[in-house]
């Protein structure tokens, strides 16, 4: 059976860490990284790639528009 | 390894679905984590971007934390001093009636500084969009108490939260605006979750409409945060925000177009 699948690219450098799109993703895809960018935030990144469905709800909120979304049905 | 393989099949440019427009440049946002005002700035420049009029376009930047606007979003803009953007919309909006004009200011520079000449562009009617980012502060200069900080609290200048017999009521300008012959539509919205910022994006999308049928003017209020000024994470302010801007500043459309009731009310007829 066909299945949606998602992915997401964050920006790293470019992230601020603020943890928003975070507590938007529907699917717990997206955690904070242990270690911080170049900047000194602890950045999102996609923990569990498998999960995402490519929704966009991410890149809609983030104020940094750092994300970009992918989607495809595998 | 199958799930990386997975992954790199996926992001392929036939799959792409979001993708940060071309009409925000490059440059960095001077603001700090989670502030509202980058959300608001994104959607507003695919807007710009989705009805082509990226050079059709003349933004009025404020005074505040969104005072360098010109620098993120590739337009053309005027800057204005503090609270002035509405005359200066006014001027650019009589001169080239042709392009679409917007102001984008603070709730300090539109509620307080700026009060005269809002009320009196709403009230000309002046055919403009105006966004109103109300963070219920003064976010630029530290956090200070602003016409719109709501009653009990806490700002750099009211630590122990707003006294209303001692500072004053706050002041619902949307609502005031709403009220004034010359608006034709006036809503307020946020754009902290995903629902809200596509509530907002069809919001603009409409102002943009309007401003084409030379009606009035179109008012935005959009209820932000300001963690820092809060002294919150983004993610408490946003729920602080739920919890107490709102039951303030309820979410919704204040004013539609007649037109557009009517054509609800005929809808609904038929579906009666
Ligand atoms: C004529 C004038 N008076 C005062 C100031 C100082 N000032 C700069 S920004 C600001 C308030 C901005 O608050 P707001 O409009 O709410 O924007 P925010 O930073 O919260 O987005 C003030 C009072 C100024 N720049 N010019
Ligand atoms: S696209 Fe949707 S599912 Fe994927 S990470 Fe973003 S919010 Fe989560
Ligand atoms: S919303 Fe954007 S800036 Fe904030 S943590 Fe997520 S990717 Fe980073
Ligand atoms: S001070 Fe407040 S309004 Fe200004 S950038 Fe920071 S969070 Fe945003
Ligand atoms: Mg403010």
């Amino acid at each position: 059976m066909a299945k949606i699948r998602g992915s997401i690219v964050v920006e790293i450098d470019r992230c601020k860490g603020c943890e928003v799109c975070m507590v938007s993703c529907p699917t717990g895809t997206i955690a904070m990284a242990k270690e911080v960018n170049h900047k000194g935030y602890f950045y999102a990144y996609p923990a569990h790639p498998e999960l995402c469905i490519g929704c966009a709800n991410c890149a809609m909120v983030c104020p940094d528009g750092v994300i970009t979304v992918y989607k495809t049905k595998i | 390894m199958a799930q990386a393989t997975g992954i790199k099949e996926i992001i392929k440019p036939e799959n792409l679905v979001y993708r940060k427009t071309k009409v925000m440049t490059d440059n960095i946002l001077s603001y700090c984590p989670g502030c509202g005002h980058g959300t608001a700035h994104r959607i507003l420049a695919e807007i710009i971007d989705e009805e082509g009029l990226q050079s059709e376009t003349i933004g009025i930047s404020p005074v505040g934390c969104s005072v360098l606007l010109y620098e993120f979003i590739d337009i053309d803009w005027q800057e204005a001093a503090h609270g002035r953007a509405p005359a200066l919309a006014t001027a650019i909006k009589r001169l080239l009636p042709d392009k679409f004009v917007f102001t984008y200011q603070g709730d300090g520079d539109l509620a307080a500084i700026g009060t005269a000449e809002t009320i009196h562009t709403c009230n000309r009617g002046e055919n403009i969009l105006i966004i109103f980012i109300n963070n219920g502060i003064y976010g630029m200069t530290g956090g200070q108490m602003a016409p719109t900080t709501l009653p009990g609290m806490k700002s750099s200048t009211s630590p122990y939260g707003r006294d209303v017999k001692l500072m004053g009521n706050p002041l619902k300008m949307t609502d005031i605006v709403a009220t004034l012959p010359g608006t034709y539509y006036v809503t307020r919205q946020s754009v902290h979750t995903p629902v809200n910022v596509r509530k907002t994006k069809k919001a603009i999308r409409k102002a943009v409409h309007y401003q084409k049928l030379n009606k009035g003017t179109c008012f935005i209020e959009i209820v932000s945060n300001c963690p820092s000024g809060w002294k919150m994470t983004p993610v408490e302010a946003n729920k602080w925000m739920e919890a107490n801007m709102f039951p303030f500043y309820p979410l919704g459309d204040l004013k539609v177009p007649a037109e557009e009731n009517a054509q609800k009310t005929t809808n609904s007829e038929k579906n009666d």
